[in-house]
């Protein structure tokens, strides 16, 4: 009823390419913008700017990256936490070497840092696919947690090899470091996620999307039809490092404020980001929206339900997390390989046809 | 409608600060590669609060609440677990982790919550001048390097002149932190020092020890925790090291990392920062704690030494405790009061016999420009026949004419970088 392409009408190329073609999805979308921009900044607190939105945003950024580059261009990857490593270290470089430039543009220059790094561990990506890629990008991911450990010139020749971030500032409010406001923390992260996002989106509806997905479906008939394998590739490599960097350098400068790289950047943080976008669908911007709100969501829920409610012992809680994490992956994997974008786009195809779907 | 909106009221209203209640949040991790040294650390302190709940009803007559939070010695987790705690009125956190206490020293700051790294952490947090609410009580890592190498001093007659000293190290901040000391005492005391890093979890360390085979140092000392303890004792029998000359820091020295190996670990060193003789307060927790089963765990860990040291670190914050109710004149104290308690923190032997645990660990005093404690260690040996750790010497000072100039340059360099003015008021 509400949600119908019925009566609204198109009278440009214009708003016949929008992004969003039914009303209702627009003001839909507007709404969701104005709650994260005039609501929450206003209510948010300590525990759930670190324990939920924040995460939520970083993941968010990280799952848009990685899936520009397997669900959009079909290029497995397994190193995500690596290529996060080299957007908080590009960060950390930055942040020290000139204190006076505005952290946005550091977080902007470690995204293409990252870019530059993605693409060089992408061109294996030109001779090897499928599981072989996977494990040419694992190697990337061993090798620079690796050198972020062994270089000392990278955490500044620390004692204990951690980096923390300094306190930078954006127009005069506190972003990083000790200090920082729960909704200053927030909006930062908010204001990259959404550029990101729109960036992201435009650039899979465009011509290099549509060249991604030709490689994805099927790379000798892209060929034939045009498509530049090696340009298509490095692109889909380039541009996912560059939203990966920019979460890394996120993660470590506004959320934690100081990390460890084996700790923080391992081969598990690889690992969650892909489940994030196999939950959440692979290729579809809004499932790595879905898929890092499950991700950072389920955990916290478990712990209020299991520990707080129902006063449960807390490594019971742990243990029926990964379970739990463990069959959804599982389920999602047989029942619904498109993930929770899917359903979405499935309740989207019955409202059009309601009240008669089908 | 109407109940439901009742019950989410009373909710809210239980969930609300409770008045008459010491918040002791418990950091723990009871899953993953470290929850073998996680788990009896953790039931040691709990118990050690419920042991005055029952007996005495609490600290000056204030009963301790503990709160849980499973961090799996993750740091994320481990600042969720910070973030949903601290509103609660937490008094002091005991991350036991060194990776969460680096995410937790600004924060705790900002908040000033006192936060106690007892034998772990940023160790140039005893420059308690700079580190106004950290507390790394009663010794850190660099006394611990400090006293392996005096200890190997001793056995060799006071001088460790072309000897070869190993260092296997878990290759995080924890692992790193002794390097620079063990490299100035190398300098010092003229022998060389290799390090040998073992990444996380540490459950693969074939190749470090075919490294040690091949160069034969005199000495391996470790910097070990969770899982890589075991397998390295293992690694070490595998290729025949002579065990004596193995020397664990007190995070690699607990029953459970010596006896997967069996009668090989036999003759294996490690530091240790508080007694593992039994002590009158075991049977006290064992009659009104375990037995009552108001026990944190399965009660199976009670004198274990990972227990013990848990016991010791809730004994600490308990005697802080009360230090700040006498200091304020105030049964309900507040974290601002409890850094003060902190800071005027004297632990004498007398104390620690009334206490029922004579001899847990050396005496000591806490000052504003030292947090540090005396950063005393002994040495113990493990005895795989009788199954129990045997001590061998008494407390071993570490070296400060070392370690002093390096907590002052190290503290001084987080000054600087964070913009605090050292200074006691």
């Amino acid at each position: 009823m509400l949600y119908r392409e019925a009566g609204d009408f198109k009278t440009s190329y214009v708003d016949d390419s929008q992004t969003f073609p039914i009303a209702f999805d627009r003001y839909r979308y507007w709404a969701v913008l104005a709650v994260a921009f005039l609501v929450i900044p206003f209510v948010i607190d300590d525990y759930w700017a670190n324990a939920v939105f924040v995460p939520f945003l970083i993941y968010a950024i990280a799952a848009i990256g990685l899936n520009i580059l397997v669900g959009y261009c079909g290029q497995v990857s397994l190193g995500t936490g690596g290529f996060m490593a080299v957007g908080a270290y590009a960060c950390y470089k930055l942040m020290t070497a000139f204190p006076d430039v505005s952290i946005v543009i550091h977080v902007v220059l470690a995204g293409g840092i990252t870019a530059a790094v993605g693409a060089l561990f992408g061109l294996p990506s030109l001779r090897i696919k499928g599981f072989y890629l996977a494990v040419a990008t694992l190697a990337a991911q061993f090798f620079l947690v690796w050198l972020f450990n062994k270089v000392s010139w990278f955490y500044n020749y620390s004692a204990s090899g951690q980096i923390s971030a300094p306190e930078r500032s954006v127009l005069g409010i506190a972003v990083t470091g000790a200090q920082v406001a729960p909704w200053a923390q927030y909006m930062i992260c908010l204001v990259f996620c959404t550029i990101s996002a729109i960036i992201a989106r435009n650039l899979t509806r465009g011509s290099t999307g549509r060249k991604w997905m030709a490689i994805r479906d099927m790379d000798i008939a892209a060929e034939i039809i045009g498509v530049n394998p090696l340009r298509a590739k490095l692109s889909a490599f380039a541009v996912s490092s560059f939203f990966v960097g920019i979460s890394g350098a996120l993660f470590f400068a506004v959320y934690l404020g100081a990390v460890e790289v084996g700790e923080a950047f391992g081969i598990q943080k690889s690992f969650l980001v892909l489940f994030m976008i196999i939950i959440g669908g692979l290729g579809s911007i809004f499932g790595s929206f879905a898929g890092a709100a499950f991700m950072v969501l389920l955990p916290v829920a478990l712990k209020v339900v299991g520990v707080d409610w129902l006063g449960f012992p807390t490594d019971t809680v742990a243990h029926f997390q990964l379970v739990i994490v463990g069959a959804l992956i599982m389920i999602f994997l047989i029942a619904e390989p498109h993930g929770l974008a899917q359903l979405w786009r499935l309740a989207k195809e019955k409202l059009r046809l309601w009240p008669f779907p089908y | 409608m109407k109940r439901l909106t009742t019950a989410v009221l009373a909710g809210a209203v239980l969930a609300g600060p409770v008045a008459a209640d010491l918040v002791i949040p418990d950091l723990s991790y009871r899953t993953g590669p470290y929850a073998a040294g996680g788990i009896p650390f953790s039931d040691g302190y709990q118990d050690y609060f419920t042991l005055l709940n029952e007996r005495d009803g609490g600290i000056g007559g204030v009963p301790v609440r503990v709160i849980e939070c499973e961090t799996g010695y993750n740091t994320e987790k481990g600042v969720e677990c910070y973030e949903a705690t601290k509103g609660e009125g937490a008094l002091v956190y005991q991350p036991l982790s060194t990776g969460i206490t680096y995410q937790l020293i600004p924060k705790a700051a900002a908040d000033g919550i006192p936060l106690h790294t007892m034998g772990y952490g940023r160790t140039s947090a005893a420059n308690g001048e700079v580190f106004r609410n950290v507390f790394n009580y009663p010794a850190n890592y660099w006394d611990a390097a400090s006293v392996a190498v005096n200890h190997l001093l001793d056995e060799n007659g006071g001088s460790l002149e072309g000897k070869t000293i190993a260092l296997v190290y878990h290759n995080s901040a924890y692992g790193k932190e002794p390097i620079r000391t063990l490299e100035n005492l190398s300098s010092k005391h003229g022998f060389t020092l290799n390090t040998i890093a073992v990444d996380h979890p540490g459950q693969e360390q074939k190749s470090q020890w075919l490294q040690i085979r091949r160069e034969r140092p005199d000495y391996v000392l470790m910097w070990g925790w969770g899982v890589m303890n075991q397998v390295a004792i293992q690694e070490a029998a595998n290729i025949r090291f002579p065990m004596e000359n193995f020397i664990g820091n007190w995070w690699a020295g607990a029953e459970h990392d010596v006896t997967p190996a069996g009668a090989a670990a036999n003759g294996y060193k490690s530091l240790n920062m508080n007694a593992v003789e039994d002590m009158p307060v075991f049977d006290e927790i064992q009659s009104m704690v375990i037995d009552a089963g108001k026990n944190a765990g399965d009660g199976s860990n009670l004198g274990s030494v990972l227990y013990t040291r848990g016991m010791y670190a809730a004994m600490l914050a308990a005697e802080a405790i009360a230090t700040a109710q006498d200091m304020h004149g105030e049964p309900e104290i507040t974290p601002a009061m409890m850094r003060d308690g902190m800071e005027a923190l004297e632990i004498t032997e007398a104390r620690m016999t009334e206490l029922g645990m004579p001899g847990i660990g050396p005496e000591f005093s806490v000052s504003c420009a030292d947090h540090g404690g005396s950063g005393m260690g002994l040495v113990q040996q493990w005895n795989a026949d009788e199954g129990s750790w045997v001590v061998l010497t008494d407390y071993i000072a570490p070296d400060e004419e070392v370690i002093a100039p390096l907590i002052e340059e190290d503290s001084m360099a987080f000054a600087e970088e964070n913009g605090i003015t050292p200074g006691c008021d």
